[in-house]
């Protein structure tokens, strides 16, 4: 589950139970996915299971759309 | 009764003789509901005994409470085919200075068997014993079926206590473990819960990539070349391998094949087969559920082994020596058909090493089914974690991707591919995996050893370390 706060910076607090192996690259996909929408300040809680990076792509673009109200599909 | 030994649990740890740095052992029947060990460490921990080595068959998440006995130095060292749960996870994490070692089951039976794994007092469950000690593992209160892990232990231990929920008047016959074997018997409330040892009936799995797993498995043992009438099987308990069962089954209706045997953990499925005609008859080291744990009791067909005589590589009168095609799974499998089933891609332990050694290395056909990923946990690897079974055992990879053949065994990957079906090169699958997935970073591995792996012929196959 990933949620979006305002705050200075994107700061990323990860949960996940592979966080051994694949942290690095969890925060990497979601400071990917925040920055190609313009989101520059947030504060990110992801809570992960293990998720391949498309679901993480799709929760982040998902919880930015709902905190902006920007709708990135539909515009 | 003249000669009875029946005596309190508190009496029978004094009779025993046992000493601080002495080796107690306990089977693992009952698994997720044994009630035995915590039982038995408990009193030893309240007479006072320190620094015994607890030699399990296998431990599970029940046997938590071993962690606080651990801290007060009752236990300094543990040997067992697997560990799961809290403990496991305190024991990665660097509970134990000793390093726990870990053996198959027939590894197991060998140690005991050679003298290699000295056992000063066993502690063995049953649901039924006589006032003797001729113990079975079927009872009124409950029901594990085959005692054959505890076999070797009531055999070659010095000293051997029976403890039962179900005194039954003498004598108890046919049993499993013999009064000229027990030194006592003991008599508690309960010994274990038989519900926790199979989850609930058996059913048949409903994931669809169980579904196209077992189907891939199903196909290559029927074109393996060893799908013959009277060829001989042993499957896990996995959904895929389960399901394989299925598959197979029809195919032997439709060909008219007959199987000899079916050998191992025994299931509902294989009895099911067995009461059909299909499997002449059942070896079980292990029932797997109750409808096993019934079968054994009532039919001359379905026969109890010990440990020895189903697995030890030592002992050539194994039955595992007899055994044509073993399903397996897997947590991974490397480029080198390598597999790891005990230590998760976290490093910390969570499996059991069971009888995945003894089968792949005797059978002649080993089959592991996998697949590719578990979420974000690769399956395929480019090395192993932990080296469990050598790949030099492992003949044959199914994965949801495709099948990969061990390049020593080109007359399968022939027959398979002549069958029409995806055999793909085993580093493709690694590759596959990895460019889905992306490549893990290294695991936060200390620098104690917790935990060694023994070989089936007794030597050291690998060491695992503590994780940060």
């Amino acid at each position: 589950m990933v949620t979006i706060e305002p705050g200075e910076g994107l700061q990323i607090e990860l949960q996940s139970s592979v966080a051994a192996q694949f942290g690095r690259q969890i925060k990497a996909v979601i400071t990917e996915t925040l920055e190609a929408l313009g989101v520059k300040d947030a504060h990110v809680q992801a809570i992960d299971k293990g998720a391949l990076d498309c679901t993480i792509r799709a929760r982040v673009t998902a919880a930015a759309v709902r905190a902006t109200g920007k709708d990135v599909w539909k515009d | 009764m003249r000669n009875s030994k029946l005596v309190s649990l508190e009496e029978a740890i004094k009779r025993s003789g046992l000493q601080n740095g002495q080796t107690i052992s306990f089977h693992h029947h009952f698994r997720g509901g044994d009630k035995v060990v915590n039982l038995v460490v408990d009193k030893l921990a309240q007479m006072g005994f320190k620094d015994l080595k607890l030699a399990a068959s296998s431990l599970s998440d029940v046997h938590a409470p071993l962690i606080e006995h651990i801290k007060a130095g009752v236990i300094t060292g543990i040997s067992t085919s697997g560990l799961r749960g809290a403990l496991a996870d305190a024991i990665s994490h660097g509970l134990l200075a000793e390093p726990v070692v870990f053996r198959s089951h027939g590894g197991r039976g060998s140690a005991i068997a050679n003298g290699e794994l000295k056992i000063d007092v066993a502690f063995l469950g049953a649901s039924s014993s006589d006032e003797l000690g001729n113990a079975t593992g079927h009872g009124s209160k409950s029901i594990c079926g085959s005692l054959g892990y505890a076999l070797p232990d009531a055999r070659y231990a010095k000293h051997v206590v029976v403890i039962t929920d179900d005194l039954v008047a003498y004598p108890n016959m046919p049993q499993s473990i013999s009064a000229a074997d027990v030194e006592s018997v003991v008599v508690v409330d309960s010994v274990g819960d038989s519900s926790k040892i199979a989850a609930g009936a058996i059913r048949d799995s409903k994931n669809p990539r169980d579904i196209l797993l077992a189907k891939q498995a199903a196909k290559v043992i029927i074109n393996s070349g060893y799908f013959q009438d009277g060829f001989s099987i042993q499957t896990g308990t996995g959904g895929a391998s389960l399901a394989a069962v299925k598959y197979i089954r029809e195919e032997m209706l439709q060909r008219g094949i007959k199987a000899s045997f079916a050998l191992g953990g025994i299931t509902a499925h294989m009895v099911k087969l067995h009461e059909e005609g299909l499997i002449g008859k059942l070896i079980d080291v292990q029932s797997f559920d109750k409808v096993a744990a019934e079968s054994i009791a009532v039919d001359p067909l379905h026969k109890e082994v010990s440990a020895v005589e189903y697995a030890s590589g030592q002992h050539l009168g194994s039955a595992t020596h007899a055994l044509d095609i073993v399903i397996l799974s897997a947590l991974e499998v490397d480029t080198q058909f390598n597999v790891n089933v005990l230590v998760g891609s976290d490093g910390i332990i969570r499996g059991a090493i069971g009888g995945h050694q003894d089968t792949a290395a005797d059978s002649a056909l080993s089959i592991i089914v996998c697949p590719l990923l578990r979420g974000r946990i690769p399956c395929v690897v480019p090395k192993v974690t932990t080296l469990i079974t050598p790949g030099k055992s492992v003949d044959v990879v199914v994965t949801e991707y495709g099948i990969a053949v061990n390049p020593g065994r080109p007359e399968i990957k022939e027959k398979l591919e002549d069958a029409g079906l995806n055999v793909v090169d085993i580093k493709d699958l690694a590759a596959k995996a990895s460019s889905i997935i992306g490549t893990p970073d290294p695991l936060p591995f200390g620098n104690k050893v917790v935990g060694v792996v023994m070989n089936r012929d007794g030597s050291v196959l690998d060491k695992i370390y503590n994780i940060e």
